[in-house]
């Protein structure tokens, strides 16, 4: 039977990693996401599953990197400043395929910032933090039970592509008490990649496009794994056919699926002559003033996207064939504008609703924003 | 082949290091501790992070793997942490270990998480081309430090004692058995165990203080190197130069990291649990 409480976003999100199988748990505390660490602290001995509090966010990621090639399902928490040191290590879990989960509950920045604000500040960060082109895919649920079924997602979607895994969450959701569905379990899939057995080390031989088999260490043949750009066996390699087709392996195992990977939900866009692109916290204030704006008769919808990396790109650009205005409703100075400027036809006229300063929208602010845009 | 030979990965030779670096006498020696101690090469992993040091796990045949600059130890505590019954090797280099990683290796030892650091001292950054480390001796000129090194060294062994670390020990290059023995008693430890090696970098280090060739410089670590007893005769002004050898802290009674999660905090939660309560 599901059950109906009345949980903290972080709460929600560390129960609904403990339900997708997570067995090890690195972190550093920070304000707005301590929550998950402490109460991963106080659950996962009970499951004989590990929690460390390590001496900085870049070590964090470093031990769940280790610990996922070791055949764990790992994951770490933080907000923005935090995120920020573990660039140089989400680089190396891209590099080296190794799945994993990263929590980044958002709060005012540049630097210390607005450590209790809310801001979707990182947006940009979450796709192009760390240096080199890169795949990476990152989640972000709106409502309470989307918290605990993207999260489960963001588990299965790393195990699944051998790519760490981003869940975005507001400072204002991951503190708030909310009413939440959790599931039953066995009503939601838990994706177990089964390890690989190898006999060599041709760990990364793979066709483009495909996914990668899980191979752990300690696993009946040692293993090669490399920061560095490698060859099919994880050996140091430079030359440039082959690092171009390890860059195209890693690239297009994403590419390639995105109707598995891409997820997001329309509400009121048959017919509307406004579409608003919201996402987070924000979609929350969208919904309400779309829902509005139909009562007063003005045809808005809603396109809340709930994968925002790799960009929903195709089921926007379908809807842009009718709707030929975009609002774009961002809590940031504006970050995710530019991809829609990147992909709407230039018929479409666009329109955003940003700020930065610590206050979320109101449903009659993006309301407001719409009558404007229709007039 | 030789015993130790198996846990060599011939196949990535050749090395990246330069004629006559003390780096492949670590390699060996290291390989055979684990041939005196006949592991199973899966279970075993090696891990590095950057420099000529970084490069080493690719040469042994067992479970390696290749981090980012200073942080070998943070993968090492998850893997440790994750597999605590596999011997867990951690390969540094003095840069990668003491600046950008000291952090860290500060941590490892108030943890007492068992993994088995080997920490190449050649005091200075080869790979980038011979800058200033935080263990270049004063005086010393390098790439960054052109008109002599200005600032103060560490000493391994002090400053992990402050750390309370329960494994520390100091060896040279030149001394390849009495190396080996004291890597293969630091695989036996169950803590955290740091072995410093002092090795040679004559081209970006010897180069520019008058120590061009691989000998002079094996030279100079034999003649900056001495016993405990010998070094413990010397007055304070003429230990500043000089370098102890052996085992200096070898401590059983410190309980290791994983030891305790495992058998102490895993029971408590669950007891805990039982009783309904936290």
């Amino acid at each position: 039977m599901s059950q109906r409480k009345v949980l903290q976003g972080n709460i929600i999100i560390a129960k609904a990693a403990l339900a997708a199988g997570c067995d090890f748990f690195a972190g550093y505390p920070i304000t707005p996401s301590s929550e998950i660490a402490q109460y991963m602290s106080k659950e996962m001995p009970k499951m004989e599953r590990a929690f460390i509090q390590m001496e900085d966010e870049i070590a964090s990621l470093g031990a769940c990197i280790g610990a996922s090639l070791a055949g764990k399902k790992a994951l770490t928490a933080t907000s923005g400043p935090g995120f920020s040191l573990m660039q140089e290590h989400l680089g190396m879990a891209v590099m080296a395929e190794v799945p994993l989960v990263i929590v980044n509950v958002m709060r005012g920045g540049p630097s210390t910032g607005m450590p209790t604000k809310p801001s979707q500040a990182d947006m940009m960060q979450a796709r192009w933090g760390t240096h080199g082109d890169h795949p990476i895919i990152a989640v972000y649920p709106a409502f309470s039970d989307e918290i605990f079924s993207e999260t489960v997602r963001a588990f299965n979607l790393s195990e699944k592509y051998w790519n760490p895994v981003i869940i975005l969450l507001d400072e204002v959701l991951a503190k708030a008490h909310m009413d939440v569905e959790i599931p039953d379990p066995g009503s939601y899939e838990v994706y177990w990649e089964k390890t690989h057995e190898i006999s060599d080390l041709n760990i990364y031989d793979r066709n483009i496009g495909e996914n990668p088999p899980r191979i752990d260490f300690f696993h009946s043949y040692p293993i090669h794994i490399d920061s560095l750009e490698h060859d099919a066996h994880g050996w140091p390699s430079f030359d440039a056919k082959t690092v171009d087709k390890m860059q195209r392996l890693r690239m297009e195992k994403i590419y390639y699926n995105l109707d598995d990977i891409i997820k997001y939900k329309e509400y009121f866009l048959d017919d509307a002559e406004v579409l608003v692109f919201s996402f987070g916290i924000s979609a929350r204030a969208a919904l309400a003033a779309v829902k509005m704006a139909r009562e007063q008769g003005i045809k808005a919808g809603l396109f809340q996207a709930l994968t925002v990396w790799p960009f929903p790109r195709a089921a926007l650009q379908e809807r842009f064939k009718k709707t030929k205005k975009v609002l774009t409703v961002e809590l940031n100075m504006g970050q995710m504008k530019y991809e829609i400027e990147r992909i709407a036809p230039p018929d479409v006229k666009k329109q955003t609703l940003l700020r930065a300063n610590g206050l979320p929208f109101s449903p009659g602010e993006v309301l407001e924003t719409i009558k404007e845009f229709v007039k | 082949m030789r015993d130790y030979e198996k846990y060599i990965r011939y196949r990535t030779f050749p090395t990246p290091w330069c004629p006559g670096c003390g780096d492949g006498v670590i390699l060996k020696s290291i390989a055979m501790a684990f041939a005196e101690l006949k592991l199973d090469p899966d279970d075993i992993i090696v891990i590095a992070g950057i420099g000529c040091s970084g490069r080493m796990p690719t040469y042994f045949n067992t479970n390696t793997l290749h981090t980012t600059h200073g942080r070998a130890l943070t993968f090492a505590t998850g893997i440790k942490l994750a597999k605590p019954e596999k011997l867990v090797v951690v390969v540094s280099g003095d840069g990668d270990a003491t600046a950008i990683g000291g952090n860290h290796l500060i941590h490892a030892a108030r943890r007492n998480i068992g993994i088995k650091m080997i920490l190449i001292n050649n005091g200075i950054y080869g790979m980038t081309g011979g800058q200033v480390s935080p263990l270049t001796p004063p005086k010393f000129f390098t790439e960054t430090t052109p008109y002599g090194n200005i600032e103060p060294h560490f000493r391994i062994r002090t400053l992990l004692s402050a750390a309370e670390v329960s494994f520390v020990a100091r060896e040279t290059v030149n001394r390849l058995t009495q190396l080996k023995q004291v890597i293969k008693k630091s695989f036996q430890h169950k803590g955290f165990s740091v072995v410093e090696v002092m090795s040679n970098c004559h081209v970006n280090l010897g180069r520019r203080n008058k120590m061009k060739s691989p000998l002079v410089m094996t030279e100079y670590i034999k003649d900056i190197t001495m016993s405990m007893a010998d070094y413990e005769k010397l007055s304070p002004e003429e230990q500043e130069s000089k370098y102890p050898l052996g085992i200096f802290v070898e401590n059983t009674q410190r309980a290791e990291y994983t030891d305790l999660y495992y058998n102490q905090v895993v029971p408590a939660a669950q007891q805990a649990d039982a009783q309904g309560g936290k």
